[in-house]
């Protein structure tokens, strides 16, 4: 990448992180920082650093940006006017300061990492024990298989936060709707809901495998899956499933629970998820399918927010 | 490989002069419908091009059929995008406008 193209993707960069924070308009603000994702996940790709911009275009900016804007309406539909109050200045310059600080931080430590820190040498070496070609997915299902395998769980931990949210009374009716009620776009967002979800199994499917030795992973085709849900959804293509729904619980637990067992039986030969030798590729691959589909539905309800009582529209 | 090195740039001017004018459209054009029309179509003949010019770039017929897939789904979001949007505006039931 030329200096030309690194200096323009800063500098939009930069403007768009500032309008989002400084946009009055909450809508504004949202859309600002979804443009900033999705600028973060070029900057990412300049980098040569395909498995970061996958996750950061469709998590830090598509998830985040549904969760944002659906949490903006939820608050207009409970009254809140969405207008920050006029901040004092102790307060401004002391949150001024504490961004500054961190950020100082942050950059000392990036910058305290010498490059023969490198640790694509090592890796590297040890990839062909494994016999898939990704490198990161190696790193999150293999060497530091412990961290990915608590991040899932966390994950269903933030649904069962979400869904504790919810009065007795609602549990287990299906979140609230999130289909169009105007007459007007209904058709179009149904066709496009009933069209896009088979697509993204398709393309979800095609994510975790290649993710084996190219770019891609559980989490992106996660993300991916819950995209085409919840646009289905939108559509009136599909409908929220009750919090008691047999599939759904399965569907839920099925990644976290294979990722887990596969890690116990490693105990049998020799320690804590031990992949046995030449079972590599196919454990990592069977971990890697129910993962996504826990990784998609878990994030889709999450997006639902909290049962609520049959009679409550919104 | 000298006429695809004189192709692929005059692919990607002519996808960024689409962008361009359909981003001038946008910003000049009166209402939500003309300006729906700008973005939509003038920006994804843009993007055509500019995919033309990375398949031509990449010169392999898979890496060719994949970005022909990306265009496809492009099309298909500014599409429905484009519909949901210009039926919203016409209804007028959007209080909350940027400003």
């Amino acid at each position: 990448m030329t200096l030309a193209f690194d200096l323009i993707l800063c500098l939009m960069i930069i403007g768009t992180a500032a309008s989002a924070l400084l946009m009055r308009n909450a809508l504004a603000a949202i859309v600002f920082f979804i443009v900033f994702g999705n600028l973060l996940g070029l900057a990412w790709l300049a980098m040569d650093a395909v498995n970061v911009a996958m996750a950061e275009i469709a998590i830090g900016a598509g998830v985040t940006g549904v969760l944002l804007i659906l949490a903006r309406q939820r608050l207009m539909a409970l009254g809140d006017d969405l207008v920050c109050d006029e901040m004092p200045g102790w307060l401004r310059a002391g949150a001024l300061v504490a961004c500054a600080g961190f950020a100082a931080l942050v950059g000392a430590a990036v910058l305290s990492v010498a490059p023969s820190d490198d640790l694509g040498g090592p890796i590297a070496a040890l990839m062909p024990s494994l016999g898939i070609e990704n490198p990161v997915t190696g790193v999150l299902l293999a060497f530091r298989a412990y961290d990915t395998l608590l991040e899932t769980f966390v994950l269903l931990g933030a649904l069962v936060a979400v869904w504790s949210l919810a009065p007795g009374t609602a549990w287990p009716h299906p979140p609230a709707t999130l289909a169009l009620t105007e007459r007007e776009g209904h058709g179009v967002a149904a066709a496009f809901g009933r069209l896009l979800l088979p697509l993204a199994l398709v393309m979800a499917a095609y994510l975790v495998w290649t993710g084996s030795d190219l770019p891609g992973g559980a989490f992106q085709a996660g993300t991916v899956l819950a995209g085409g849900l919840i646009i289905a959804v939108i559509g009136g293509a599909v409908l929220w499933p009750r919090g008691d729904n047999r599939l759904l619980r399965v569907a839920l637990v099925l990644g976290p629970a294979v990722f887990l067992t596969i890690g116990l039986a490693g105990i049998a030969l020799g320690r804590f998820l031990f992949y046995p030798p030449g079972f590599e590729k196919a454990l990592i691959v069977a971990i890697e399918y129910s993962l996504a589909l826990s990784i998609g539905v878990t994030l889709a309800l999450q997006l639902a927010g909290p049962p609520v009582t049959p009679d409550h529209k919104g | 490989m000298t006429i695809t090195n004189y192709i692929i740039p005059t692919l990607l001017y002519t996808g960024v002069f689409f962008y361009a004018a359909g981003s001038l459209g946008l910003l000049r054009f009166r209402d939500a419908e003309t300006r729906l029309h700008a973005l939509t179509k003038a920006d994804n003949v843009g993007l055509g091009f500019v995919a033309l010019a990375a398949a031509l770039h990449w010169g392999s017929v898979t890496a060719a059929v994949k970005i022909a897939a990306v265009w496809l789904f492009a099309l298909m979001a500014a599409g429905v995008t484009a519909q949901l949007m210009a039926r919203r505006a016409k209804t007028g039931a959007e209080q909350d406008t940027i400003e």
